[in-house]
């Protein structure tokens, strides 16, 4: 309420010091921001280099491991992509690709993207460097947790390419991790693998909590004075509500987890009903393999949404910032986010239609799914209303940002296939499926994260990216990535089922030999081109050209520190006071086409300012 | 400038691939035409809001491209604009929600007259069961299962005696005539597809579960597992054959029933326990 309260009075003094059109530098009423009601927070200033850079408990570092420790695990899982394809466009050509590492490759590349990278890097990552600074707080509320949740991190990383090295190797059973054959002999990894998945998924869930809790609670208790919730950058609303949906989903995933490693260790059954394998009745009776997929995706489908909203947030920012225009619809835009983030916990069923559970869910299911395509297509009218009539930079950035407005809005188009229930029927556990769910969340993420890091950089390294690197960086990854992904789709049309080895020569496929082929090539192209960028960062880190202060001339608070790039504790002597929202570009009669977030209303008096 | 031109032939060249693929559909062989219909429904909206956004896009990439002394327009929201566009939305999204529930309506609700089919699962094989002359199929139990009985059929129900049993991975249909597929899986999850047929429902452990369709076009299909099931889910295929009722009915009247394997097995232990006599 008060925070309300704080923002009425304010307008209500902008609007009549616009009118009698005043304003001569002189502090007014206008500029009155209601006092801090918590004292500074204290640090902990490490000095040894083991304090200041490995159990570092400054949130800008640890965003900054999480981010290389999520960069090398997404790696990995990027090489694993690259055997997947050779063996689909070119099978036989590599001697040691066996159905059961083709398996374990699948799952552990699905795995590794999805949690391990996508999730680790957009909150771990972003989350832990920008939230702090965005929000004007010091540091994130709980600092020495904050280290401990990327050791953690770190453990789960470990733990889960362990099994690479374990006896019968990693789990081959799908990033679904489906039961029972995830854990019977006939899938690769069913003792060890599955088992040092399970313990690495538990240790990272557990690692995250401790993160999440930092986030949640510095937004909703470190912001600074004027900074209210509806003034901070959408970049903190996406990550927050991802985070509030992770801490109710994770949990789902952290269960089924460990209900699995118990009917696997100890021979209980949850998820295992009677089995007859090899002739033989296994000592197992009354589970349920549907529970464990309800479990699942109860974390699976809020997991999308933990990646989309951050991503979302992101890009809003970079689209306003670089067309030089605030983001249009900026409450739509925070009620699109919540909004999208409640409904994501009422869709999971979707990706069950065909499982087996009791048909009457989909017409539930299909219904929820769809209404959830409403908030979402406000979003990307909003991004592209945001374009219109603004003062486009075409530079790296923009052009990532552009690549994802394209790859997010075809793989959301294609989630309107998948979730009405009757499409699904024909298009589930096809190549469909992969297309679409790489495309919306595997390239549109991809896309977000990279311009992201072109926009960011300058702040944390204090020094551009190559521009030229980067746009060849761009082009290579955009056309190559939907050169494999848009005629994946018609793959699925034809009826292919994924997870094939080999399709040997069933009649109706040998056409997509060719085009198996060409998605191969376009994946080592894609991948290969990605090592531009870590070229581009090490070359620049040294000798690119020096950012300076707030580069891109953006508004919001992170580019306002006193030291680029920020130093521990961020804000140096005093923290900074905001006054209006995070998207004050090319007011009119401002002399620039920003006003930054502390710029106090007296300073900018003669200026329309519509919302603050 | 350029930005723009690429960005406006990824558009074009997506279209064009759509119209020109060699890529398509398999003709559908049953009666689930509706569905591809909805697709076609699905890409006629949706691929018309793709267009549309990123033409939107496009355009604004060549008018609004970053001039120094021109200034962007300063209009924080529309209220009006954005309840036009959600409420469009709104109509388009229950424009295609629509057809698809009532299809799958008719998906969940089978007609009276279906011919029920056992369709058994495991690492990696398929068999299959139909009803003898009573119209019924017997009940089964994994434990059950043998050499003797391989469909675990139990013993002291008396629709089983009568069952046909297909111990092949190929199955015959008969064309025109609607088909209950009842699923189940000694094992783990798998899935009876049949891409022609459009249908698909995952096999699962523990429980039975059903779809139907009622093919229409006589000729050999390929089956395959849609559901992964281990190392051997690739090579798990099967086959139908759906033929008219003159050839169906003599191809049926060859099958095994369970009274007939059972007669069979006692003969032959006959033969045994005489054999071990002399």
């Amino acid at each position: 309420m008060s925070e309300d309260f704080n923002d009425n009075k304010t307008i209500q003094a902008q609007s009549s010091e616009a009118i009698s059109g005043g304003g001569s530098g002189i502090a007014t009423d206008a500029d009155y921001v209601r006092p801090a009601e918590v004292a500074d927070q204290d640090l902990y200033h490490g000095h040894s280099f083991i304090t200041k850079w490995i159990f570092c408990q400054d949130a800008k570092v640890i965003g900054v491991q999480y981010f290389l420790l999520a960069t090398f695990t997404g790696i990995i899982g990027l090489i694993l992509s690259w055997l997947m394809r050779l063996q689909l466009g070119f099978p036989e050509l590599v001697p040691f690709m066996t159905a059961e590492h083709y398996y374990q490759f699948v799952t552990m590349h699905g795995m590794i993207m999805v949690v391990y990278f996508l999730t680790a890097l957009f909150l771990g990552g972003f989350g832990n460097y920008l939230i702090p600074l965005m929000v004007g707080a010091r540091d994130m509320v709980f600092p020495y947790l904050n280290m401990v949740s990327f050791w953690s991190f770190f453990v789960a990383v470990g733990v889960l390419l362990a099994s690479f090295f374990v006896p019968g190797g990693p789990t081959g059973s799908g990033w679904t991790l489906y039961p029972p054959q995830a854990i019977l002999e006939g899938t690769p990894g069913s003792g060890w693998g599955i088992m040092l998945m399970c313990i690495s998924l538990i240790l990272f869930v557990a690692g995250f909590t401790m993160g999440g809790l930092n986030y949640l609670i510095t937004v909703l208790q470190a912001r600074t004075r004027g900074m209210t919730l509806m003034r901070m950058p959408l970049t903190v609303w996406g990550i927050f509500t991802a985070t509030v949906l992770a801490m109710l989903a994770f949990p789902a995933l952290l269960v089924g987890a460990l209900m699995m490693s118990l009917d696997n260790v100890l021979g209980t059954s949850f998820f295992m009903p009677t089995i007859l394998k090899a002739g033989e009745v296994l000592e197992y009776g009354g589970g349920s393999p549907i529970l464990f997929q309800h479990l699942f995706w109860f974390f699976g489908h809020p997991e999308v949404y933990i990646v989309a909203l951050p991503a979302f947030g992101i890009i809003s920012d970079l689209i306003s910032v670089h067309a030089r225009k605030n983001i249009f619809g900026y409450r739509m835009m925070v009620w699109a986010i919540v909004g999208i983030g409640a409904l994501s916990f009422f869709v999971w069923a979707h990706h069950m239609y065909v499982s087996g559970m009791n048909p009457w869910f989909g017409f539930f299911f299909a219904t929820t799914t769809l209404i959830i395509a409403v908030p979402t297509a406000m979003k990307v009218y909003n991004w592209i209303l945001t374009l219109w009539r603004g003062n486009i930079r075409l530079n790296t950035v923009m052009l990532w940002c552009l690549g994802f407005i394209v790859t997010f809005v075809n793989g959301g188009i294609t989630g309107i296939f998948l979730g009405n229930v009757s499409v699904d029927v024909p298009l589930s556990d096809t190549y469909f499926v992969i297309a679409h769910f790489h495309m919306v969340m595997g390239i549109a993420p991809l896309m977000v994260i990279m311009g992201a890091v072109y926009h960011w950089f300058p702040l944390v390294a204090g020094r551009f990216l190559d521009e030229k690197l980067g746009k060849w960086h761009f082009w290579l990854t955009f056309l190559g990535a939907y050169s494999i992904y848009f005629p994946m789709h018609y793959l699925g049309f034809i009826g292919v089922p994924r997870r094939y080895f080999e399709m040997y020569d069933s009649p109706y496929v040998t056409s997509a030999v060719g085009m198996n082929e060409f998605i191969s090539l376009a994946a080592f192209i894609v991948g290969a081109a990605q090592f531009i960028l870590i070229y581009n960062i090490i070359k620049t880190l040294k000798t690119g050209k020096p950012a300076g202060h707030n580069p891109w001339q953006a508004c919001s608070l992170e580019w306002l520190t006193p030291t680029v790039p920020p130093e521990h504790g961020n804000w140096g002597d005093r923290l900074p006071t905001v006054h209006r929202w995070a998207y004050d570009f090319s007011v009119p009669g401002a002399k620039e086409d920003f006003i930054t977030q502390t710029t106090p209303p007296s300073e900018v008096a003669h200026t329309k300012v519509e919302k603050t | 400038m350029h930005v723009g031109i690429i960005f406006f032939l990824v558009i074009l060249g997506s279209v064009l691939f759509h119209i020109f693929t060699p890529w398509y559909w398999t003709d559908v062989a049953s009666n689930w035409g509706g569905m591809d219909d909805t697709i076609t429904l699905t890409f006629w909206i949706g691929g018309g809001v793709f267009i549309a956004v990123c033409l939107f896009m496009v355009y604004c990439v060549f008018k609004f491209s970053y001039k120094k002394e021109r200034k962007a327009e300063y209009k924080p929201e529309d209220k009006k604009l954005e309840k036009i566009l959600t409420w469009a939305t709104t109509l388009g999204v229950a424009a295609l929600l629509a057809p698809g529930l009532i299809i799958w309506n008719q998906y969940v609700n089978v007609p009276k007259n279906a011919i029920e089919i056992d369709v058994m699962a495991w690492q990696w094989g398929w068999q299959y069961r139909l009803p003898g002359a009573d119209g019924k199929l017997g009940t089964t139990k994994v434990v059950n299962i043998n050499d003797d009985n391989p469909f675990g059929i139990n013993l002291d129900d008396p629709f089983g005696n009568d069952d046909v049993m297909i111990q092949s991975d190929v199955i015959n249909l008969e064309n025109n005539r609607p088909v209950k597929i009842l699923l189940r899986s000694v094992d783990v999850l798998h899935n009876w597809y049949v891409p022609q047929f459009r249908a698909k429902m995952d096999a699962v452990p523990g429980i039975v579960t059903y779809y139907w369709f009622e093919p229409n076009k006589t000729g050999e299909f390929e089956v395959l597992c849609a559901e992964y099931c281990g190392v051997g889910h690739y090579a798990m295929r099967g086959g139908v054959e759906v033929q008219d009722k003159q050839d169906y009915d003599n191809w049926l009247q060859q099958q095994e029933t369970f009274s007939d394997l059972i007669a069979k097995q006692k003969i032959l232990e006959n033969e045994k326990t005489k054999l071990a006599k002399k």
